[in-house]
């Protein structure tokens, strides 16, 4: 197959050079609200995030100080200071004395002013303006001028973001929704498999097309159901329909198909002499599925861990209905959907929140893709 | 408490629980019917028969409340009237079907149907066949497949940052935008726009579901039998000719589950639209018309009525998925 893409090197281009374009369009969008996060809201605000690493120009104004301060200096009367006085820094690129015209002179060339003084500005914002007979007067000369500041990288946005959004709390809302709702069905999911693919009873077969089957039912049709049936148990156990254990339960059952299915197929594949053996050494199949099955499967149980840790940790929908809104239940789909409503245009936020909804997925995604790669080969029906 | 320490202390004591559970009852099995005495041999004929029950119960048990029960529930459901107690009979789904906006989602869900399993299959095959030909493949292949591991809100917000629109006289710093500015064409509030706001919608869909295609597809390419392409090669076939007419055929198998996977997420898709529009300037689909008649406007019957809707269109998958099952363990 490389053989023939080797042949000529025109197709190598073509394949590399489309390759990475493809590569650039799909990563582009991510890397575009990471740079944002660490921009400020200002430079969010006034330029594309592309332009991040290009300095930013600003157009600002000054006022020099008043003629009536000049200080003789030899022959003649000059006005001295920075147009950075009032704390903003960067390299003047040009300046001017007429708002219609800010930009008409560079720095080191002077411009002479309207009462006849002469204006001069160098790149560190130093100017002075030179009289030959002493000024007079209260008010200084306007300076507009235009800077270059150089890019910034600011983790101010995740310090705001962290301590006042709430998105610290929801961040331990997500943890403490997902941990429990990926081990909870590996722990009743296994089980099942190991009777699905070596008890032999009647019916298995008839079993293992409903699981696939379930598979595909969307969850929408669970949604009233179940929130009507925990209304009920709430009601006589005395506790809110909403909390943590019923979206506990509530993940374990969405998820327990994909789980017995992908479990069932690996353990399926296990060599039928290493479990016959011991079977024939009078291991039960309690003790064979202990010491030998479980161990064995674990490339397996790692792919649906990671598969429901992604689903558990990025759902939206049943968070939504099974949680309630409250700081301490909120997760944080549910909290980038709300700021999205709420601060819709304050994209430093946004995109700094969006960042760490998904820095945890992807973390889990780039260190364990080769288990997530297994599993999708294994589990391709299942519907997502 | 401390809703971390709650989940830390359920996880040992589900953990705990599941143990005692298998271990206790198979004990309990034994006891009942012993491998020992008179009846030995009748009693592990038994045993063997009630284990495999004690191994499922916890699976089947919860399989039925959370997926099996619903279906049924939500049929009795569809028929009854907003304070779900007056049964109404097929009141619900003649609204159903005379309602605008209920046929704007069935349009919608279908154009989503057509456009992004097709479009995902597309890149996911182009990805594929390309990555597979390049020394930093496994490198091309991570970063395509990385929008996979974000979720549909994370995406969301990711895209509408590029859709992002301003005022003409304003520099755009939506990433479209300014392209079309730089372009010399007009800014658009992309979202605003019916019908094309669908496809800029479809687009994150897409973004996500190409790297799923890919990785399944990669891995069929790599499983045909390299004979078969160098017989082709040796009749002169050209490499384009080799993809389209001999790799292709050997992989239908796979495109079909990848076609059939995406378009089972694309009947449930609801987050994108939840977050990005809302349903609102034409671009309601069934889950969040579902979610938006329960839960917002309070009526569950109709709610129903529109998920059983999504039900009715995953069966025929439903029934392929479980046919072919069915043949792989006769």
């Amino acid at each position: 197959m490389l053989g023939l893409a080797g042949k000529s090197p025109a197709l190598v281009w073509v394949v590399n050079l489309s390759a990475l374009l493809l590569v650039v369009l799909w990563t582009i969008p991510t890397f575009g609200i990471f740079v944002s996060s660490l921009r400020d809201r200002d430079a969010i605000s006034t330029s594309g995030w592309w332009t991040a690493l290009s300095a930013s120009e600003q157009s600002l104004v000054a006022r020099a100080g008043a003629p009536d301060d000049a200080q003789q200096v030899g022959g003649a009367w000059v006005v001295a200071g920075s147009v950075f006085e009032d704390g903003t820094t960067g390299d003047v690129t040009a300046f001017g004395s007429r708002a219609q015209d800010p930009t008409s002179n560079e720095p080191g060339e002077p411009l002479v002013l309207r009462d006849d003084g002469v204006l001069e500005i160098a790149v560190n914002g130093d100017y002075t303006i030179t009289y030959a007979d002493q000024p007079e007067g209260r008010r200084g000369a306007r300076i507009f001028y235009t800077t270059e500041v150089p890019p910034t990288v600011t983790t101010e946005n995740y310090e705001a973001v962290l301590s006042s959004e709430g998105v610290a709390q929801s961040f331990l809302n997500s943890l403490t929704v997902s941990i429990p709702a990926t081990i909870i069905p590996i722990l009743i999911a296994a089980f099942a498999a190991y009777a699905l693919a070596w008890m032999q009873f009647p019916g298995r077969i008839m079993l293992v097309a409903i699981i696939v089957g379930l598979l595909v039912v969307p969850l929408q049709l669970s949604l009233i159901p179940l929130l009507k049936f925990y209304g009920v148990v709430g009601e006589a156990f005395g506790v809110s329909a909403k909390g943590y254990v019923g979206i506990w339960l509530a993940h374990t059952g969405f998820g327990l198909p994909l789980a017995v299915y992908l479990l069932r197929n690996y353990m399926a594949g296990l060599p039928r002499e290493v479990i016959e053996s011991a079977r024939v050494d009078g291991a039960t199949d309690f003790g064979i599925f202990m010491r030998i099955v479980l161990p064995l499967s674990f490339p397996a149980l790692a792919s649906f861990a990671i598969f429901q840790f992604l689903w558990t940790w990025n759902d939206l929908l049943i968070a939504k209905v099974f949680l309630g809104q409250s700081d301490n239940q909120m997760v944080l789909t549910g909290r980038l959907v709300e700021l999205l409503g709420s601060r819709g245009g304050d994209w430093e936020i946004l995109t700094t929140s969006a960042f760490i909804t998904i820095i945890v997925p992807l973390v889990v995604f780039f260190s364990m893709q080769r288990y997530l790669v297994r599993g999708l080969l294994a589990g391709s029906v299942k519907g997502g | 408490m401390n809703p971390i320490i709650l989940a830390l202390v359920t996880v040992v004591l589900g953990v705990i629980a599941c143990v005692t559970y298998f271990f206790g009852s198979n004990w309990v099995l034994d006891r009942i019917y012993p491998d020992t005495g008179p009846n030995a041999g009748r009693n592990i004929n038994r045993a063997n028969a009630v284990r495999p029950w004690l191994f499922m119960l916890p699976a089947i048990a919860i399989l039925g409340l959370y997926l099996v029960y619903p279906v049924f529930n939500s049929i009795w459901l569809s028929m009854m009237d907003r304070s779900r107690e007056n049964f109404v009979g097929l009141e619900n789904y003649r609204w159903m079907i005379a309602d605008d906006k209920f046929q704007e989602s069935l349009f919608n869900n279908a154009m989503w149907l057509i456009i992004v399993p097709a479009m995902s299959t597309l890149f996911g095959l182009i990805a594929a066949g390309l990555t597979d030909r390049i020394w930093w493949g496994n490198i091309a292949k991570s970063l395509i497949f990385m929008p996979m591991a974000i979720s549909f809100v994370g995406a969301s917000v990711i895209w509408k940052f590029i859709y992002d629109y301003r005022g003409e006289d304003q520099t755009q710093i939506g990433l479209l935008n300014s392209i079309v500015t730089s372009l010399g064409g007009d800014p658009q509030a992309w979202i605003t726009i019916p019908f094309w706001n669908d496809i800029f919608l479809m687009v994150i869909l897409i973004w996500i579901q190409t790297g799923f295609a890919m990785v399944i597809l990669s891995a069929a390419l790599r499983g045909i039998p390299e004979e078969t392409i160098e017989a082709a090669v040796l009749d002169g076939a050209g490499p384009l000719t080799v993809f389209f007419k001999i790799k292709i055929p050997q992989i239908a198998g796979t495109i079909a589950v990848v076609w059939t996977t995406i378009t089972i997420l694309v009947l449930k898709v609801f987050d994108i639209v939840f977050a990005m529009t809302n349903g609102e300037w034409g671009t309601q689909v069934l889950a969040n018309y579902m979610y938006r008649m329960t839960f917002i406007d309070g009526h569950a019957g109709r709610g129903s009525a529109i998920a059983l809707t999504i039900m009715v269109l995953v069966i025929p998958i439903m029934i392929w998925n479980i046919r072919n099952a069915l043949k792989e363990n006769a």
